[in-house]
């Protein structure tokens, strides 16, 4: 199993860490117990994301998933963020390891979560 | 950028005394064991002196040694070699030992999996307990891969005695680490590798206590007393024999060593990191194994960021192995999965020094407290 030298450096130097107090959205995906455990924060302004910031448990993967994530998704429309994919984001990484395409790959889905708890505000 | 190996059990360099013994073997004293001539004298010379000496560092016979391809080879020479009968072994078992057992399950053969407490220790009660009529065979490592944890086999020796029943160990871990002795010990069958010793890939001895008997696996030219056919990996066996010879002269000192640096790097880990837990035995243990665990981060992306500093490092995180499950052995200790993905192994080896372990020390606190920020489970 090997990672891209795009993973590498996602997972060494993740992008927008940490978390946002007043988060117009907020979605955890994942299980500790499973290995991996992404949240990510939303703020959003005029139907565009602001800011957005994550905090993953997990596997380098996870981490570079979520740090790719969050780069893909800053200034979309919540529209054009619910239409980020998995698929997506793998291919930004320059593709992730089979194994890893599965269970390491839930950023994605937690911006989902975040732009729907934002859209149903 | 240096590098730093920390992953002795799972394999060691060859120690270059032991290549030096070797390299004859490959151009000079090249012929085949089994011929008549005085090519194959010599390679056959050069086999028995090798078979008495790994027996003479296991405390056996030299009839009673059969060289392999490695520990897993002797593993299911032995438990398949047993040909009937239920089997009783431990559920911290390397996947060697418990593949060959789910495949005999397979083929109709009752298995018993005895557990082992929150240490990874086996008690022998319960394996004496697991006995039933049909009882054929006893297998418990003598120390776990993972933890390093020294099960009381000489206990489990002399149950198995007591009941008529076969008793074999799969050493392959604690060879060269503690001391081993089968007729001390109540040891009918036992598995060594020498790869872990500093020796070879490719080759390993399963000790068959005399009139024990076992079923070959290779049939073919009759080699290794009939119980191992294919034409003997001679310069490998050389080696294998050397490595277990410096493996005994050297165990005082190694012992000393490893002890050390082993103690130096878990009181220096749980001086500067908190939420720090240590798997497995705390007195028990192999002399060069401290496996840790790191609370709220996953073993994959600890051992990536040692690799980015060149320190080699194992985790039992599902997240770094193929199948996605979590390590059987930590499980079996009753860890929560998801501190179980927090486990790293640390083993230590000969050429290891202080001034690595205080290395890993500077680095390892820093690494651990970047993850834990990042982490959602890290509060506050």
């Amino acid at each position: 199993m090997e990672y891209s030298e795009k993973v590498l450096d996602h997972f060494a130097n993740p992008r927008n860490i940490g978390e946002i107090s007043d988060a117009d959205g907020v979605g955890t995906v994942g299980n500790p117990a499973c290995g991996d455990m992404t949240t990510v924060y939303i703020r959003v302004k005029d139907g565009r994301i602001t800011d957005i910031k994550f905090k993953t448990f997990g596997c380098a993967a996870a981490i570079a998933t979520a740090s790719m994530t969050t780069e893909l998704a800053l200034g979309k429309t919540l529209e054009g963020a619910l239409a980020l994919s998995r698929n997506d984001v793998a291919d930004a990484l320059d593709g992730l390891p089979p194994v890893k395409m599965h269970c390491s790959n839930l950023a994605a889905d937690a911006l989902h979560a975040a732009v729907e708890e934002c859209m149903a505000k | 950028m240096k590098r730093i190996y920390l992953d002795h059990a799972a394999t060691t360099a060859v120690d270059r005394e032991v290549v030096q013994t070797m390299l004859p073997y490959f151009t000079e004293t090249y012929g085949n064991a089994s011929s008549l001539h005085s090519f194959g004298r010599d390679a056959r010379n050069a086999l028995n002196a090798s078979r008495q000496t790994v027996a003479d560092a296991l405390g056996a016979q030299a009839n009673e040694i059969i060289f392999t391809s490695g520990g897993t080879e002797s593993d299911n020479l032995a438990l398949k070699g047993v040909g009937k009968g239920h089997i009783i072994t431990s559920s911290i078992e390397h996947p060697a030992i418990l593949s060959t057992c789910r495949y005999l399950e397979d083929h109709g053969r009752e298995v018993t999996y005895v557990p082992v407490d929150s240490d990874g220790m086996v008690d022998p009660v319960d394996v004496e307990s697991a006995i039933t009529d049909d009882t054929t065979l006893i297998s418990v490592m003598h120390a776990n891969n993972e933890i390093g944890t020294i099960q009381p086999v000489s206990e489990i020796g002399s149950i198995a005695k007591d009941h008529g029943i076969l008793f074999h160990t799969d050493a392959v871990q604690s060879f060269g680490k503690t001391e081993i002795n089968v007729r001390k010990m109540n040891i009918d069958l036992l598995s060594v590798s020498s790869h872990k010793i500093y020796g070879p890939k490719g080759v390993g001895a399963l000790y068959i206590r005399k009139g024990v008997e076992i079923e070959p696996l290779m049939h073919g030219g009759g080699h290794e007393m009939g119980m191992r056919a294919s034409t003997e990996n001679i310069p490998g066996i050389v080696g294998f024999a050397k490595a277990a010879s410096l493996a005994v002269e050297r165990f005082e000192q190694d012992t000393r060593h490893l002890t050390g640096l082993k103690d130096m790097l878990i009181a220096g880990v749980m001086d500067s990191i908190d939420d720090v837990t240590l798997n497995g035995h705390p007195t028990e243990r192999l002399p060069n194994n401290a496996n840790l665990r790191f609370a709220f981060v996953e073993g994959e992306s600890l051992l990536l960021h040692l690799d980015m500093k060149g320190i080699a490092v194992s985790t039992g995180s599902a997240c770094s192995s193929a199948s996605l499950d979590p390590s059987h052995v930590l499980l079996a200790l009753g860890i929560a999965p998801e501190d179980i993905h927090g486990s790293i192994r640390f083993t230590l080896g000969r050429g290891n020094t202080e001034s690595e372990i205080r290395y890993v020390l500077e680095v390892l606190p820093e690494i651990v407290g970047k993850l834990r920020a990042i982490s959602p489970l890290a509060g506050g």
